[in-house]
């Protein structure tokens, strides 16, 4: 009996040695925001390609661009572009480039409790610039209740509630507020983590929304997916054309679609204040980092194969999962890129 | 502490003589040579990590140098970094919670040790280490659920209408901040002090109890004045496993502190910890001075127990003078 149940674990460990030998491993690393749709698409895609295994470690966007960089995983993902810096620190260590792939889109929305108030708000923005200011520091200022007639709203202080950690969701907010105010552009500017001017600093959008709803007269953003999933009442953003736009899949692609005309070469673009009337003005893509060129071909074929799968196929998944989904114009231009990478 | 290398009397008058070889034949070399290189490893750990964080951060100090502790400027885009605003609240959170769990720890530690039967006592022991063991996070729930809406709704609207004219409780009430944070970390801490004291406290002699009851003290006399004293150095050790925990502590803080980093007399202001902004901030620091100030608030971290640690050792050693058993504890 022993002998044949030692002689069954050394199949068993041979067969594993070579299904292990067989089976062809990448890692990736960084953005948290895309994380549900990922771990879904490299799940999806494994059951297709058994002997491809792609694990994600969403450690953030920081980390990401950081160890793509260092090299110590075969791609990276991230919420806001890699700046000129980052990209000349990647060519200067590797001698060749990065590149940028969009994968799916996503938006952040103001979200607040004000007791007594059940009617969706619409924000200039003005008024989301000057409430993260400081400036406007009551519910009742006329630049709040000037596009919400007929709401009551109190004369109560405004309580914000940001992001503590350094995240996409923070990055999108600031990249948005520094375009629609040239305060927030040289007091505070745009970045993962920033200098906040007031607030409360909760940890993930989970602590945001708790804070939120727990705490009266609070306003703050999340994620689109997580206000969603959660029913967390959110209101209206007035966008470049002057139209109050409620954020869903439809006005998060529609923002995509005006930028999908003028896309970069690079793809490093941002879709915050993007034109068009139905357009919702606080989206922005996330992107995978893909290096130029790799030493093993069987790991770029895989790659390659992976993007060019999520690009058609994958695309399906995203709905599901609340993201929105790349516009065609996009994608067309993403499988053209491919080639670049060598 | 004794020497280390104690020769057995029993091994007859060849002992003192064995050569390096013999001993190592026997064992006793070999043995001493692995735990003396364990020992050796904690040293080395501790250095290689100053070494690390002083390496780490050195942009970081050269930029910034003593201006770092005085500055409460934190700005990741326009790359200005002071420390003052998480090294006050680290202080501040630590001194609130040991404030609270002092009292109310020891006191529980000598009811077990002394006054509860010895069924009663196991019990609450059982209960009090599993309360040790739970994760911090687990706190950190607890407390943005139930410690924050009870502050917000209760605790400091009454602070601020009966003590308002203090300027510890002004401002408005937020339920978050550093009372929060620190009400938490008492939560959190008590078991450490109750648990250890309370070993300290069982492990007094009785011929100290008996000493003192035949002299004519009542039970309450000799546990304060007796056996309490006794055991003083114990119950400081137990206080500054405490105070490590909460100067340390990062998942439980940052869900109940506010994340804010300002320097505020009021305990009800929102505020913002070393190992807090550490734990938020890293892994989505993408500049390299960013990277590095933070960093080196490690290294202020580490200093800052360093030197806490040091003052717990002098208070041991000037207090245990007086008639203390047990200053090796």
């Amino acid at each position: 009996m022993k002998r044949i149940a030692g002689m069954l674990l050394v199949v068993l460990a041979v067969a594993g040695v070579l299904w292990a030998d067989n089976a062809l491993s990448i890692t990736g690393a960084g953005a948290t925001f895309p994380y549900p749709m990922y771990s879904k698409w490299f799940d999806e895609y494994h059951k297709k390609n058994a002997n491809l295994e792609i694990n994600y470690q969403s450690i953030g966007s920081g980390g990401g661009i950081k160890q793509v960089t260092e090299g110590t995983v075969d791609f990276g993902a991230t919420d806001g572009p890699m700046n000129d810096d980052q990209l000349k620190a990647y060519q200067d260590k590797h001698g060749f480039g990065i590149l940028h792939f969009p994968t799916v889109l996503g938006a952040d929305v103001p979200a607040y409790n004000i007791p007594g108030v059940t009617a969706e708000l619409n924000f200039t923005q003005d008024a989301i610039a000057g409430i993260f200011l400081g400036k406007i520091t009551k519910w009742n200022d006329p630049a709040i209740s000037g596009p919400n007639k007929g709401v009551h709203l109190p004369e109560n202080d405004i309580v914000v509630v940001h992001r503590s950690e350094g995240s996409g969701t923070t990055y999108i907010w600031t990249d948005y507020l520094s375009k629609v105010s040239e305060e927030w552009k040289t007091k505070v500017g745009k970045g993962a983590s920033v200098n906040w001017p007031v607030g409360l600093g909760a940890k993930g959008n989970e602590s945001v929304a708790g804070t939120i709803k727990n705490t009266p007269n609070s306003f703050g953003y999340v994620e689109l997916i997580y206000a969603i999933q959660n029913n967390m009442p959110y209101g209206r953003v007035r966008n470049s054309s002057g139209a109050f736009v409620k954020a869903d899949l439809a006005s998060v692609t529609a923002a995509a679609a005006g930028a999908a005309k003028n896309m970069p070469d690079d793809f490093r673009v941002s879709i915050t204040d993007a034109p068009g009337k139905t357009a919702y003005p606080i989206s922005s893509f996330t992107w995978l980092l893909v290096p130029a060129k790799f030493s093993d071909a069987t790991k770029r074929d895989a790659i390659k194969g992976f993007v060019k799968w999520m690009l058609a196929d994958g695309q399906n998944y995203t709905e599901a999962l609340s993201y929105a989904k790349l516009p065609k114009e996009v994608v067309a231009k993403e499988l053209k890129a491919l080639n670049n990478v060598q | 502490m004794a020497t280390t290398t104690t020769i057995v009397p029993s091994a007859g008058p060849v002992a003192g003589s064995r050569s390096f070889l013999s001993r190592l034949r026997e064992g006793d070399e070999i043995a001493r040579m692995i735990t003396f290189l364990f020992a050796a490893s904690v040293v080395l750990v501790t250095v290689l990590l100053v070494f690390e964080l002083w390496q780490g951060s050195v942009l970081a100090r050269h930029k910034f140098g003593f201006s770092f502790f005085r500055t409460s400027v934190w700005d990741p885009i326009f790359e200005q970094f002071g420390a003052l605003p998480f090294i006050y609240g680290t202080l501040v959170t630590a001194t609130v919670s040991l404030l609270i769990a002092v009292p109310l720890g020891i006191g529980a530690a000598i009811f077990l040790a002394e006054l509860a039967p010895a069924r009663v006592s196991d019990t609450l022991e059982f209960f009090i280490d599993l309360l040790a063991a739970v994760p911090s996070v687990i706190y950190g729930v607890l407390g943005v659920f139930i410690v924050v809406p009870l502050m917000r709704q209760y605790v400091q609207p009454a602070l601020k209408h009966s003590l308002g004219f203090l300027p510890l409780f002004q401002g408005p009430a937020y339920g978050v901040g550093f009372l929060t944070a620190g009400i938490v970390l008492a939560i959190m801490v008590i078991p450490y002090i109750i648990s250890v004291s309370r070993e300290v406290l069982l492990s007094v002699p009785r011929d100290q109890r008996e000493a003192a009851l035949s002299l004519g003290a009542t039970r309450w006399e000799s546990t304060w004045k007796v056996v309490v004293p006794f055991a003083r150095a114990g119950i400081f050790g137990s206080i500054f496993l405490a105070l490590a925990r909460a100067l340390g502590e990062t998942m439980a803080v940052t869900m109940v502190i506010g994340n804010t980093p300002v320097v505020s007399t009021s305990l009800l202001s929102p505020g913002y910890s070393i190992a807090a902004v550490i734990a938020n901030e890293f892994t989505e620091a993408t500049g390299e001075l960013h990277t590095q100030s933070l960093i080196e608030l490690g290294l202020v971290l580490f200093i800052l127990t360093f030197i806490l640690n040091g003052f717990a050792r002098l208070l041991i050693v000037t207090t245990s003078r007086r008639g203390s058993g047990m200053g090796n504890v």
